[in-house]
């Protein structure tokens, strides 16, 4: 199965970080605070479904879906 | 230890642009960093009875940059032999959010500069629930001094410049070195387990009141801005009431500025002796200043409102529905600002690209934004409409006129699109592409952030694009006023000199005069020279010179003509401009200003970059000349095969 990333994730449900794909901007995405086991919840989308608004551990980080994609959740 | 040295670092949206004018005011200096484009804030703290240098240090999530622009915060904090390494940091943090905003500050606590750590906007964090045990917090970081303050309000702000004057922070432990640069795993390593050790610390040090709502909801607001409707709906609607109230509000102290500029001219030359000295003043200094000062009202107020748009946090909400469309150009949501302030005059939207961090992203938007059509272009197309375009209706309720303005724009828009897929294939990047942007939360805007912003960029157009206009337009004086003597004195002399000493005659000579020493100037020669060139657009030697001299500015065209056309350009006089410019005929007995020849010149001014201000700072922005020389060619390749087809399709 495939496994659930924050791009294919619903809005609303509260969620975990499992895992962040290695990628030119992992180091990135993780200083912003998408550490494994942070909480985390899409908020609400652009038009046209893309980026999406995610609640990161208390503040609002917009993300494109290819880099939401990056990041497993659960 | 005497602190003279202060560095500022937080992440974004901390409030450590609202702390630093807190702390000094006016007292600001913008430079630049060597090497890299953001700016270089420096300002000066003014105790009692010295004063403390405090630099603002680009915001950033970590020590570690993720792009070139945040190097200069590693490159400074890492480095002890740097010039702007400082005798002590303030971490200024949003207490509200202590969790993301932590991890920059046990970065740099690990480095044992002596260290502030400032709480912001702690009534924030407040209003969530949020306590911060300030003595558990001192326990974890014993070394550093801790600072609640809420620079909204000022409140801790006079705290904060009494532990600074103090100079009371010492270090005892050894630092530790940062990790390399390059070495992005370990880093990432170290990270995550920052992060585990400030989970724990957090659980000992903030109370959560859990009977407030911590979890953020999403406002009412925040579904309207994003709405697939209502936010472009929205969006629309702020853009038009903001350039009506920009062009409505600016033209009375435009037409002021103009008025005032012209008088002082014509005041210069009765009241100093007649020569060479009182001619630069009058006739080329003056109106050079004038030239770059008119544009300073529009640059204030377009200022003002993207200043509030982006204090309020509507401006991050804009990036986002916004970016999805911009992409397929090889654009960033976040090029909307630059290419919105392009509008009103590129040389500020050049620097608003700064935001943009992908270098190929932001490369684009430099490129593109001249030919959105900025406030100089207006002058132009008002003289060419009201030549070429007849003032009727259309469909019943569509002014042909106002159509044509709006299709000139629509146009500049367009086609910087176009030219952004085009130049999408040929720019390459290794740098990936994203879109990493913190919402914050809406609120009111800090006036005094706005003032200050409008303050800087005012600054930032009268130095960088100011000197350079001014210069070009004595450039261009000179070349206007001498030519080959021989040569101008026959053709004065064969001007018939009017026999009785009617005033009206009298002037009207004189301007005859005037036309005559202009056209057979060097700058007349050269616009006879390219007239080959510039024939197969429909224009003549005298279209020609003034596209020449439009490269101070493009407004400057309407002046050439006047003065070609031996007529003064101000107020009524522009009817009789109009006038000239309408009976004259080329050598086949023909009409120059044609429709076809009216379009084709509207669409040169559209795409060609006459704007040697802009080319400087796209030169300063790309740090290259590559850049600029290659946007100038471009933009001259199409304005050439534009005006040409136009003109082709239309006689």
């Amino acid at each position: 199965m495939m496994k659930q990333t924050l791009a294919t994730s619903k809005r609303g449900k509260i969620l975990h970080v499992q895992s962040v794909h290695t990628s030119a901007i992992s180091a990135k995405l993780i200083e912003m605070g998408l550490y494994v086991g942070q909480e985390v919840e899409i908020l609400f989308s652009a038009p046209f479904g893309d980026p999406i608004a995610v609640n990161v551990g208390g503040y609002v980080l917009s993300l494109r879906l290819n880099e939401a994609a990056l990041i497993e959740v659960a | 230890m005497n602190v003279n040295k202060i560095a500022l670092v937080g992440n974004p949206n901390t409030g450590k642009t609202s702390l630093f004018n807190a702390l000094t005011g006016l007292n600001q200096q913008v430079g630049n960093f060597p090497g890299v484009t953001v700016d270089k804030k420096v300002g000066k703290l003014k105790l009692s009875n010295r004063s403390i240098e405090i630099i603002d240090l680009p915001g950033t999530y970590s020590i570690y940059p993720r792009s070139k622009d945040e190097e200069v915060v590693y490159d400074i904090l890492s480095n002890p032999q740097h010039p702007d390494f400082p005798d002590a940091v303030c971490v200024v943090v949003d207490a509200s959010n202590l969790e993301r905003n932590l991890l920059l500050f046990t970065q740099i606590y690990a480095l044992a500069i002596p260290i502030v750590l400032v709480l912001n906007m702690s009534d924030i964090a407040f209003r969530k629930g949020k306590k911060i045990l300030i003595e558990k917090l001192q326990a974890e970081f014993p070394e550093a001094t801790i600072i609640e303050t809420n620079a909204r309000i000022k409140s801790g702000v006079k705290q904060l410049m009494d532990t600074l004057d103090d100079g009371n922070l010492v270090r005892h432990t050894s630092p530790k070195a940062l990790i390399a640069k390059e070495d992005v795993l370990t880093q990432q390593k170290d990270t995550e387990q920052k992060f585990k050790d400030i989970n724990a610390l957090i659980k000992k040090c903030v109370l959560q009141d859990n009977s407030t709502q911590t979890r953020r909801k999403v406002t009412r607001l925040d579904t309207l801005f994003v709405h697939p409707i209502w936010g472009y709906s929205i969006f629309l609607v702020v853009l038009l009431a903001l350039f009506q109230l920009i062009f409505t509000l600016a033209s009375f102290p435009m037409d002021l500025i103009d008025s005032l500029f012209g008088s002082l001219s014509a005041y210069l030359h009765g009241a100093l002796p007649a020569g060479m000295f009182t001619e630069l003043l009058a006739n080329g200094i003056i109106p050079g200043i004038g030239g770059v000062i008119i544009f300073v009202p529009q640059i204030v107020l377009l200022f003002f409102f993207i200043g509030i748009l982006e204090e309020t946090g509507y401006m991050s909400r804009v990036v986002f529905i916004m970016d999805r469309i911009m992409r397929p150009f090889g654009l960033n949501g976040k090029s909307v600002v630059p290419l919105l302030s392009s509008a009103a005059c590129a040389i500020p939207g050049v620097m608003a690209s700064r935001t943009i961090s992908n270098w190929k992203e932001r490369l684009i938007t430099i490129l593109v934004a001249p030919l959105m059509s900025c406030s100089a272009r207006i002058p132009v197309y008002t003289l060419l409409i009201s030549l070429v375009i007849p003032n009727r209706m259309v469909f019943g309720f569509l002014n042909l006129q106002g159509l044509t303005f709006f299709a000139l724009y629509a146009l500049g828009i367009i086609s910087a699109l176009l030219v952004s897929v085009v130049l999408r294939m040929f720019i390459k990047t290794k740098e990936e592409s994203v879109l990493l942007l913190e919402l914050p939360d809406l609120k009111s805007p800090r006036w005094k952030n706005v003032g200050i912003t409008v303050f800087d960029k005012a600054r930032l157009f009268l130095v960088g694009a100011g000197k350079i206009i001014v210069a070009i337009s004595i450039v261009l004086w000179a070349l206007g006023t001498f030519g080959p003597t021989e040569r101008i004195q026959n053709a004065v002399q064969k001007i018939e000199k009017p026999t009785s000493k009617n005033a009206v005659q009298l002037a009207a000579y004189e301007k005859q005069v005037n036309a005559v020493k202009f056209e057979n100037s060097y700058i007349g020669i050269l616009g006879k020279t390219i007239e080959p060139v510039i024939k197969p657009l429909g224009y003549e030697w005298k279209i020609g010179i003034s596209l020449i001299t439009s490269f101070a500015a493009r407004e400057v065209f309407v002046g050439s003509m006047a003065t070609i056309y031996s007529v003064d350009a101000d107020g009524e006089e522009t009817r009789s401009l109009l006038e000239k410019m309408k009976q004259e005929k080329n050598s086949d007995d023909q009409p120059v200003y044609t429709l076809a020849s009216g379009l084709s010149l509207m669409v040169f001014y559209v795409y060609a970059m006459q704007c040697m201000a802009t080319f400087a700072v796209v030169k300063r922005e790309t740090k290259s000349w590559k850049w600029p020389i290659i946007q100038l060619v471009y933009m001259g390749v199409m304005a050439y095969v534009s005006s040409w087809l136009i003109f082709q399709i239309f006689s």
